[in-house]
């Protein structure tokens, strides 16, 4: 049998800086949760009018700061959605950095506070006391502003991205096509960091990272269409919405080409984001550091705030098209309506739901980030023709094809709505089965090392 | 000499177009002679902040591509003028155009320009004017442009939809797809034989010795 050897805190650990990293850990995401259930719902025109006329006492109609009330709250509703994305980038790039350290047999940072947790921001902190440099044969200007536009084409996506049933900051009508709008943003930050550094690394970074993303673009698109087909909308709360809490009622399961399509979502987005497999452009042994080698300090920070804060990006998106979004097991729309009560501010239980969406949601979206970080550090990086063979030979013909036979299998839902039930049960039991035989493998491989202790102590 | 005969073609040209301009207004603008004019009355909402400064945003980019000597700059230029233009659809409540003028002319057509220019060995002090021409005659035919696009957006009689900013994906899908659909295809026919003859342009030879 495998020995377990598990000890936290680290024996000698500071009792204070227990309980700081302790709170620090429960306290941040009930931090930001609180921020975002109270925070983004009031963008929403019914909600927002309801606030001026109950809790500030005057007619929205007619009331003069109206307008100036509603773009402080938009301005508010802005910082509390980059302090989400910063925060979670940060806790990611800790959590990345252990998960690595285990499956390579290391320990990792765990020096600042009880198991390394608040080593993000020790980090941030130390880059930004660093000296800005900018190289002597740059274009200042274009590099001082590229990474404002990877910061951007990040925090834009933020702004259609759904996180519960009422947190989203703006639910567009075109919101899923609008994120794949924004995110070519990025593609321009890195081929103006590549080319302003005057380095050939970076050059040659640049031009890997953005022939991939353009690339990769198309396969994303089609898969992206599957879901929209099914739900016949562009909206991101209107995709949630056509999907159920209960799993055989997400898309993922209730069509074959849908789940098909997030595969290659999911390995599409993997490319877009730079992951491994797909981290060519920023290949450590071939170009130092690819297209931002020549940043320092928080430029440099910031390239690495939009890697991590992608994740959450990836696994949001993804849950949001295939796997049901912030929809909970048996919570129909005539329970949030119930709840809500009949006054034009919703009662005490429907903010306590949303409390509830917001955790289903981001429990999905976590399992998602979890992948990535397990695939980045399993997998080898590919070479540029693989890549490129995957993209254009593979996966841009299996979107094709899943998107044609979601055309007909649409029809044949609407002709017969049993069989779509019927397919989601069966995809579901192979889930079952392929997760189960997954576990007993594990368990197996694990056991095979018997004679060596897995030791949790030095956490 | 030959400078001097171009000089004097163009001015002719551009006191023609001037010569139009002035016909055309005088046909169209019973409006203007009537005295109708803009509202210009009206508090300063926080939407008219916004959309001036998306126009500054959108005329700066604009002066950027035309005056910067450096095509990166132009380049950049280029990107917040199509941002502009963006915006300006979304004060229009053409919010599927918007996001589609950022997809297909940011995403696309401008990192293409990007990728183009980076590999161009001279970015800085290229000159692109046409050497033949003077500023004279370069002044000339942008007043001359100016009067006839004024012309255009006051007196043409717009038709005038208060849509009340509802969604217009579904609206343009159905249009697409029902009334227009022959164009709609005749139009992607054309772009997959653009798309054909440009590989067959780019690719090279491969014989079999």
């Amino acid at each position: 049998m495998t020995q377990f050897s598990f000890a936290f805190p680290k024996p000698g650990t500071k009792k204070l800086l227990v309980g700081a990293s302790l709170g620090a850990v429960i306290g941040i995401p009930v931090l930001l949760a609180c921020l975002l259930v109270f925070v983004i719902p009031m963008m929403h025109k019914p909600l927002f009018d309801a606030f001026i006329r109950e809790k500030l006492g005057r007619d929205p109609a007619s009331w003069a700061g109206t307008q100036w009330t509603y773009g402080l709250a938009f301005f508010v509703a802005g910082i509390v959605m980059f302090t989400f994305a910063a925060i979670t980038g940060g806790i990611f790039s800790w959590y990345e950095r252990r998960v690595a350290a285990r499956m390579q047999s290391r320990i990792g940072p765990n020096r600042v506070g009880a198991g390394g947790f608040l080593q993000w921001i020790a980090d941030a902190v130390k880059l930004l006391f660093k000296e800005d440099l900018v190289p002597g044969e740059a274009d200042a200007l274009v590099f001082r502003a590229a990474p404002y536009f990877v910061v951007a084409g990040m925090t834009l996506v933020l702004v259609a991205l759904p996180a519960g049933q009422a947190i989203v900051v703006a639910d567009l009508d075109v919101g899923i096509f609008y994120i794949l709008a924004v995110t070519s943003f990025i593609v321009v930050g890195v081929i103006l960091s590549g080319w302003s550094s005057n380095s050939k690394w970076s050059l040659f970074g640049a031009i890997r990272a953005t022939a991939q993303i353009i690339s990769y673009e198309i396969p994303a698109g089609l898969a992206i269409l599957v879901p929209v087909l099914m739900a016949g909308t562009l909206s991101t709360q209107g995709l949630i919405q056509a999907q159920g809490g209960w799993p055989w009622e997400w898309f993922f399961f209730r069509n074959p080409a849908a789940a098909v399509a997030f595969f290659i979502l999911f390995i599409s987005q993997l490319a877009e984001g730079n992951r491994t497999p797909f981290d060519l452009a920023e290949a450590e042994s071939e170009l130092v550091a690819g297209y931002f080698s020549e940043y320092s300090g928080f430029r440099f920070a910031l390239y690495f705030l939009v890697e991590w804060a992608n994740l959450w990006i990836i696994g949001a998106v993804a849950t949001t098209l295939f796997l049901g979004g912030w929809q909970i097991p048996g919570v129909g729309t005539q329970t949030w309506a119930a709840v809500r009560g009949s006054g034009s501010f919703p009662a005490w239980g429907w903010w306590a739901l949303q409390f509830v969406s917001l955790g289903v949601f981001a429990l999905k979206t976590l399992f998602l980030v979890n992948v990535v970080i397990w695939i980045r550090w399993t997998l080898p990086r590919i070479r540029i023709d693989q890549m490129m063979t995957l993209c254009w030979k593979y996966l841009v013909p299996a979107g094709f094809a899943a998107m044609l036979f979601t055309l007909i299998w649409q029809m044949i839902a609407t002709w017969a709505p049993v069989v779509e039930r019927i397919t989601a049960l069966a995809v579901l039991a192979a889930t079952i089965w392929v997760t189960w035989r997954f576990l007993v493998q594990t368990r197996k491989n694990v056991s095979l090392i018997a004679h060596e202790r897995i030791d949790l102590s030095n956490w | 000499m030959r400078t001097k005969t171009k000089l004097v073609a163009w001015t002719l040209g551009s006191a023609a177009v001037v010569g139009a301009v002035g016909v055309l207004s005088a046909l169209l603008s019973p409006a203007m002679a009537a005295g109708a004019t803009r509202p210009l009355a009206g508090t300063f909402t926080l939407a008219d902040g916004i959309f001036y400064a998306v126009a500054a945003l959108t005329v700066a980019g604009a002066a950027a591509v035309a005056f910067s000597r450096n095509i990166l700059y132009s380049a950049l230029g280029l990107l917040a003028s199509l941002l502009g233009a963006a915006g300006l659809y979304v004060f229009l409540s053409a919010d599927f155009v918007a996001v589609a003028q950022v997809f297909i002319y940011i995403g696309g057509v401008l990192v293409l320009i990007l990728f183009a220019v980076m590999l161009t060995n001279r970015i800085g002090e290229v000159n692109i004017s046409n050497s033949t021409m003077g500023w004279a005659s370069a002044a000339i035919l942008c007043a001359a442009m100016l009067g006839l696009l004024l012309v255009v957006a006051f007196d043409v009689p717009w038709p005038v939809r208060v849509t009340g900013g509802a969604p217009t994906t579904a609206p343009l899908g159905h249009a697409l797809l029902q009334q227009w659909l022959l164009p709609f295809e005749l139009a992607s026919l054309i772009l997959l034989a653009t798309l054909i003859g440009a590989i067959i342009i780019a690719r090279k030879e491969i014989r079999a010795d």
